[in-house]
């Protein structure tokens, strides 16, 4: 709001980029993008090795992954685990980010840094501690096992979303609510919901992209028999030296970015309505 | 359909949120559920990994003296140290004039920039990975460029400068944000002050601008600093056994020897600079919100 004033005090001399300025932002933007847009032209190479850039084009790779049960199954494997993980993550973090916001007792801002510390944690020590616990409760290798890990992991991000939409919540609403005669419930599913919603939403997301992209945890975790997307992603690269990982990298894109996208999308929508 | 109508509507009664019915104490009920999941799956298990690393597979501080004296943990940890403080560095340099011309620009061109920059956010951490393998490999694209201008047969996979590299590309958001947010806050009629009191503008950008800077660029660098401590695929892909980072070593420890002691010792020693540091910055956040404060800004 104060920006007009100070531009026109600051005047001609300093409105624009320098070109020096102009060279290190462009060469910044360069390496910011540079290994997304890489990923996309390599999965339709033609040849048998990670040769970039490709000199001959195919679709053989996305045949590949598509035609290979191990690629489809981890592929499931990662889809099953991340909703459930959504869902999980989501109902709890919706408690949490209720609970923060509505209620005020003496160690809520330790409660507060606790609940969001596993996204600080160092990732290898996390998994290497929830692996070795997991081995005693003979967890490793089971969906529980996956799905929990996971949630822990997932929970931060809906906290995260969801208490930021309520910050913004204000709540004489609800006493005007109450004031023109809805009960509780009516309250809470006419105004509180529908204020929430993209929060909630945008959680949701998170929830499932932080699963299906985990690998760390699931490194650990894995055994032949149960294997994510992102650990056969990281074994094709380590053991095999299988070019189908550039499909896999090109989907894995598309779908996180789409993920992502669509609780921006719902609450631009809801804006301009 | 009629809830979303009416809100602008309702939104539209002044009073500000916080002032509404009393916060109920039941509703921290609410907390319990997640807090417990916590507590078994992750702090129960971290507190486990520390109690082995001093009763595994001797009760004493075997496992610490051990990583002084075998020769290679101090090394990796030292190792470990000087790559994230490169890394923190290097992007703090790179991230600055980006951050800065993101204060300059217009709306549309800043909402690009922001985009451009939150990116490394939302690109899958395998598909980086991956990409930055191809770039650097044998052979591949960056060693082709470095022979181009003259530098030739420098491989960067398998090296610390490659996994540094790649480290600084994702770390980036974490410094741009919040040098962004402080710098959006200072005034810049103070920079034409200095100039009409006869300051050069580089003086004057020095002087009066960088040090309004510092809290914004401390944040950045100690967020940095401490999520690159933990980096582990990243290494592990693009690294090499031979100069390992202290998140390989742990990892290897366990899959490798299922040394849990020595793992945890290891652990326990990242854990601890982890939380050095954000215990450092908490503190000095508390202060730097108070300079916010004074200026006005906050």
């Amino acid at each position: 709001m104060t920006e007009p004033p100070r531009d026109r005090i600051k005047g001609g001399k300093e409105g624009g980029l320098g070109w020096g300025l102009r060279t290190a932002v462009a060469l910044t933007g360069l390496l910011l993008i540079a290994p997304t847009v890489v990923v996309i032209p390599m999965s339709f190479s033609g040849a048998d090795t990670f040769e970039f850039p490709p000199k001959t084009w195919s679709l053989r790779w996305y045949r590949s992954f598509f035609g290979s049960e191990k690629w489809m199954y981890a592929l499931l494997t990662s889809l099953q685990i991340g909703l459930l993980v959504a869902v999980v993550a989501t109902v709890l973090g919706v408690a949490v980010a209720l609970g923060l916001t509505r209620s005020r007792f003496r160690g809520l801002g330790t409660v507060r840094a606790l609940l969001m510390a596993p996204m600080i944690m160092p990732g290898i020590v996390v998994a290497v501690a929830i692996y070795g616990v997991f081995i005693r409760w003979q967890l490793n290798g089971t969906a529980v096992g996956f799905v929990v890990a996971h949630t822990v992991l997932a929970l931060p991000f809906v906290v995260t979303a969801v208490s930021t939409s309520l910050s913004g919540y204000d709540r004489t609403m609800d006493v005007a609510a109450a004031t023109l005669g809805a009960t509780a419930w009516t309250t809470f599913f006419r105004i509180t919901v529908p204020l929430v919603a993209p929060g909630v939403l945008s959680g949701f997301a998170f929830a499932f992209v932080t699963s299906l992209d985990e690998v760390v945890v699931a490194l650990f975790l894995q055994t032949p028999d149960i294997q994510t997307l992102p650990v056969q992603m990281y074994n094709s690269i380590t053991l095999e030296i299988d070019p189908t990982i550039a499909a896999a990298s090109s989907l894995m894109v598309v779908v996180t970015t789409l993920v992502l996208l669509v609780p921006q999308l719902v609450r631009r929508e809801r804006r301009t309505r | 359909m009629t809830t979303t109508t009416t809100t602008p509507a309702v939104t539209a009664v002044p009073t500000r949120g916080r002032e509404g019915p009393r916060p109920r104490g039941r509703a921290a009920l609410f907390i319990l559920p997640a807090a417990a999941l916590l507590l078994v799956f992750f702090f129960y298990p971290i507190a486990t990994i520390v109690w082995r690393s001093f009763t595994e597979p001797h009760a004493g501080l075997g496992n610490y003296t051990a990583l002084l004296h075998d020769g290679v943990s101090v090394k990796v940890l030292v190792r470990t140290l000087v790559t994230a403080l490169i890394v923190a560095v290097s992007t703090l340099l790179i991230a600055y004039p980006y951050a800065y011309a993101m204060t300059k620009v217009g709306a549309r061109a800043r909402g690009v920039l922001t985009v451009i920059v939150l990116l490394p956010f939302w690109t899958s951490l395998m598909a980086r990975n991956f990409a930055w393998y191809m770039l650097e490999q044998r052979g591949g694209p960056i060693e082709r460029f470095l022979g181009a201008i003259g530098f030739d047969g420098v491989v960067l996979l398998g090296t610390v400068a490659g996994v540094a590299l790649a480290m600084v590309q994702v770390m980036l958001p974490f410094m741009v944000l919040p040098l962004y947010s402080g710098m959006e806050g200072i005034d810049r009629r103070l920079l034409d002050a200095a100039g009409s009191l006869g300051a050069p503008r580089w003086r004057a950008f020095a002087r009066v601008y960088v040090p309004l800077s510092v809290p914004g660029m401390l944040s950045g660098f100690s967020l940095v600093f401490i999520m690159t401590l933990g980096f582990y695929i990243t290494p592990a892909l693009l690294g090499s056994p031979q100069q390992s980072l202290i998140s390989q070593v742990i990892g290897d420890r366990v899959s490798r020897l299922l040394d849990f002691g020595g793992a945890g010792a290891l652990g326990s020693v990242l854990l601890t600079v982890t939380l050095l540091v954000l215990f450092a910055v908490s503190r000095f956040a508390g202060s730097s919100r108070a300079l916010g404060k004074a200026v006005g800004n906050d």
